[in-house]
């Protein structure tokens, strides 16, 4: 490839395109009609001011976790665990948005900040485990996930449990997201003021990694562990940050569900959300950039919120909506692929 | 006499290069023909496309007399053309008859006939004065066998025409003179040789004709035994070269490192360094000799603080360093110019900008309260790119997408910029052209003519002939003798880095 910087941006948008045609292929072998399905599923997400609020519900937590994988990723690590940070870091912001008793300027900040320090230390663990005993942090981390799952719903069951439900009471009102003015606005969608502290992290992530120094090390230990310990960084240091940073960003993305879209916590006996896998797909497409995880999240967030409005209007299974994602991922994981058929077009023209 | 290769007129375009700018080559049966270029001339590609590995955009390939198509190694193979790789082709764990033998083996029903295998192999040995022993492990044979190992493959395939890419780089001055008695045996029993170099010095010992090489285009082809060394290197880089660095006598000033019965082990914790002591003085270089692999790498990470010292002392303006982290190194005034410019030199996905102040980002003025300045950062890689002559389109370019010379000399610019009481120079210049290995030689003798300490590590005798003031041949973790340049030679520096201490003390003759 001649411009390699145009070539990192047509991975992506080539691999969204192939996905949908890839998932357009199988709605017609299941004698579905693509079209159709599609326009419902565009509809879903952004036809009203409903679906565009849903939607942008749905991607606000998701811009969050993948900042959180593409940050570790960027520093030459794999955070799986970023759906535990997102557990941890949700049951953190309701623990005190129910306990603690304090004005608006002082609960809301404080209940976000527990959240990405529940998170933090969600991702310190592994990465002290990774710098000092040199265990893999990707086993570390998704071990933590179950950890995070189930000593939270445990704990909620004790001593939290609201009289009706298998949940938590509402967190009070000054530590809520809640943005009425929106979602009266987008039909009483679940929208809340999230959007801005996620839209804030991706800044800060992108002014960390491009503008400071811990950036330039975290950066450099990523690429050359090596030649970053002969100029004289601690790449154990640099490993525990890096982690504990990355696990900040999936605690906030905790935040969101617990003081944003939801109001309590539920004890989740089904298994995990998903949200903190997403993110590593979100990342994935988003080539691991701050601009570029949220244009991902974005994308992922409509699908998800279009899918069910694909199957009530279409009739077509959400699950194919999961498919053309996975098919996203192939498609940016096998880039190798693209960069082959794009030579052969090449040829082809001269 | 008969060409057993002719390349006419061969042509390769990359995206933005002519490798090969219409080159002619034409190869005598049973002669050594030495391809003579720079890094990057374009030896390696037209050897690429004689062994079939790249298809020429232009221009014919004869192979004795009869044209042909080389489409991949297959076909090259079966036109007798075998190759001699630089980094050797070996599985490690295997003999030397089953690499030998690896991708043909001789068959006996589902079995590989191992017996049949080793005795022709044997019988190819002896044929050639080898002496390889068939049944060795790989693993177990020094790196000169490894590579006849490497030769027997070829002639066991039916090779005629024999290319031997850099040859020597890894062998000890010893090792080299067999492999040219080797080469010269080939010869005798009907073989043709191409043998790619950048070391004037072996062609000159070995070859019959020499053609050269420039910028991708052929130059010239000559009868070595009427050429004389200095027209050579001129026509292979172009301009007049300077082969010996000038050094003004100078009286070397006060001790800047100092270390002390030092021990080191490495990673499987064994002994890499035993009781070493060795001083450095401002005003002075002092090369390291030695073989790869006699602890000179340890050495060099324990100054710098990259491995734990297990006793003794290194002292650096009489300031004991021994047990300072990589950081702290540097900031007692020491420079490392590293031996592996890729692991340890650069981050190659940095850009050129960013790499100049991999030590020095976290402070002024490159900086502030943990906020990088990148303008003055870029500022200063500007000057130093100027300064040093590396040639990159930009600051903001990759450090990977620098040619090999060009990435050294930023390194060597980063560490000369920080004005270190002692540089640490291992394998400077390791891999490079002769204009870049001139232009950094003069700036580590500009160094020391500053006054400040050189410790130069190198595996290339010529380097610590040419800027030495004083010699140590380090082996087995020792320092096994400390010799003056002056009063010494190759033969007996290569003795010693064989570890044999010679007891009649310096041969006569002085240095050749």
């Amino acid at each position: 490839m001649k411009n390699p910087r145009y070539f990192n941006l047509l991975v992506p948008i080539l691999s969204v395109i192939f996905g949908l045609i890839v998932g357009g292929l199988i709605m017609l072998a299941g004698g579905y009609n693509p079209f159709s399905a599609y326009a419902a599923l565009f509809e879903g997400a952004i036809g009203s001011s409903y679906n565009l609020g849903e939607t942008i519900r749905q991607f606000t937590p998701l811009i969050l976790t993948g900042l959180a994988v593409a940050f570790a990723f960027r520093t030459g690590l794999f955070n799986i665990g970023v759906e535990g940070q997102f557990i941890v870091g949700w049951f953190a912001s309701v623990y005190v948005g129910l306990t603690v008793d304090a004005p608006m300027f002082i609960h809301l900040p404080l209940a976000i900040l527990a959240a990405a320090v529940a998170g933090a230390l969600w991702g310190f663990i592994p990465g002290l485990l990774k710098a000092r005993l040199k265990v893999h942090e990707v086993i570390v981390t998704i071990m933590m996930n179950y950890i995070a799952l189930h000593v939270t719903n445990e704990i909620i069951r004790a001593y939290l449990k609201a009289s009706s439900g298998e949940r938590t009471e509402e967190i009070s009102a000054t530590a809520s997201l809640a943005a009425p003015f929106f979602r009266q606005l987008t039909d009483h969608s679940r929208v809340h003021y999230g959007i801005i502290v996620a839209l804030l992290a991706a800044f800060v992530m992108w002014f960390i990694l491009r503008k400071t120094t811990l950036g330039y090390e975290l950066r450099s230990v990523g690429f050359n562990p090596n030649a970053s310990q002969y100029a004289g960084m601690s790449v154990s240091r640099n490993i525990i940050l890096s982690m504990t940073i990355s696990g900040a960003f999936g605690g906030l993305a905790g935040a969101m569900a617990g003081l944003g879209t939801y109001q309590y916590m539920t004890i989740n006996t089904a298994g995990f959300i998903g949200l903190g896998f997403t993110g590593i797909a979100v990342a994935l497409l988003g080539a691991n950039t701050a601009v570029g995880t949220i244009l991902a999240a974005i994308l992922f967030g409509g699908l998800k919120v279009g899918a069910s409005n694909m199957q009530f209007q279409a009739g077509v299974p959400p699950e194919v909506i999961k498919i053309v994602m996975a098919m996203i991922i192939f498609f940016v994981g096998a880039s190798y692929l693209i960069r082959w058929l794009l030579n052969r077009f090449r040829k082809g023209e001269n | 006499m008969d060409n057993v290769i002719e390349m006419k007129n061969i042509r390769k375009e990359f995206p933005g290069v002519v490798a090969n700018d219409n080159i002619n080559l034409q190869v005598e049966k049973g002669e050594i023909h030495a391809l003579l270029g720079e890094n990057g001339a374009g030896k390696s590609t037209l050897m690429n496309i004689l062994f079939g590995l790249y298809q020429p955009d232009r221009g014919e390939i004869y192979v004795n007399g009869e044209k042909v198509r080389i489409t991949d190694a297959n076909v090259a193979n079966d036109l007798g053309i075998g190759m001699v790789h630089q980094h050797f082709m070996l599985i490690d764990k295997f003999t030397v008859t089953e690499n030998i033998i690896l991708g043909s083996e001789p068959n006996k029903g589902l079995n590989i006939d191992r017996k049949k295998a080793e005795k022709e192999v044997q019988t190819i040995s002896e044929q050639y004065g080898l002496a390889v022993d068939p049944s060795a492990k790989v693993e177990n044979i020094s790196v000169g066998m490894q590579q006849r190992v490497e030769i027997l493959k070829t002639l066991y395939r039916g090779a005629d025409i024999l290319i031997f890419d850099e040859p020597t780089a890894v062998l000890t001055p010893q090792e080299i003179d067999e492999l040219m008695e080797i080469m010269k045996k080939l010869v005798e029993e009907g073989k043709s040789i191409i043998l790619i170099t950048h070391k004037l010095k072996e062609i000159i010992k070995v070859a019959d004709r020499c053609t050269v090489i420039r910028l991708g285009k052929s130059i010239d082809t000559v009868d070595v035994a009427e050429a004389d060394p200095d027209k050579l290197a001129t026509m292979m880089v172009g301009r007049d070269v300077n082969l010996s660095m000038e050094r003004s006598n100078k009286q070397p000033g006060k001790e800047i490192l100092s270390i002390r019965n030092l021990n080191v082990q490495d990673e499987r914790k064994v002994s890499v360094v035993n009781q070493l002591n060795l001083q450095v003085h401002a005003g002075e270089i002092l090369g390291i000799a030695g073989v790869d692999g006699n602890g000179q790498v340890e050495l060099v990470e324990a100054i710098t603080g990259l491995r734990k010292a297990d006793s003794g002392e290194i002292l650096v303006n009489n300031k004991d360093i021994t047990s300072f982290t990589p950081r702290k190194v540097f900031e007692a005034g020491v420079g490392h110019i590293p031996q592996d410019r890729h692991k340890h030199g650069l981050v190659l996905d940095f850009s050129v900008g960013e790499n100049m102040v991999l030590q020095s980002y976290y402070h002024k003025p490159y900086s502030s309260k943990g906020v990088l300045n990148y303008p003055v950062i870029y500022n200063k890689a500007q000057t130093l790119i100027k300064e040093f002559d590396v040639r990159t389109p930009s600051e903001l370019t990759p450090a990977r997408a620098l040619s090999g010379g060009n990435q050294q000399k930023a390194i060597v610019a980063r560490e000369i910029d920080r004005s270190p009481d002692l540089l640490i120079a291992a394998q400077p210049t390791r891999g490079l052209d002769v204009g870049a290995i001139e232009f950094i030689h003069s700036k580590l003798v500009e160094e020391r003519d500053r006054g400040k300490a050189v410790l130069l590590v190198s595996f290339e005798l010529d380097e610590i002939f040419n800027l030495s003031d004083r010699i140590a041949v380090m082996y087995n973790g020792e320092i096994l003798a400390e010799v003056d340049p002056d009063e010494t030679n190759e033969q007996e520096l290569g003795l010693l880095m064989a570890g044999q201490k010679s007891e009649a003390g310096v041969p006569e003759g002085g240095r050749d």
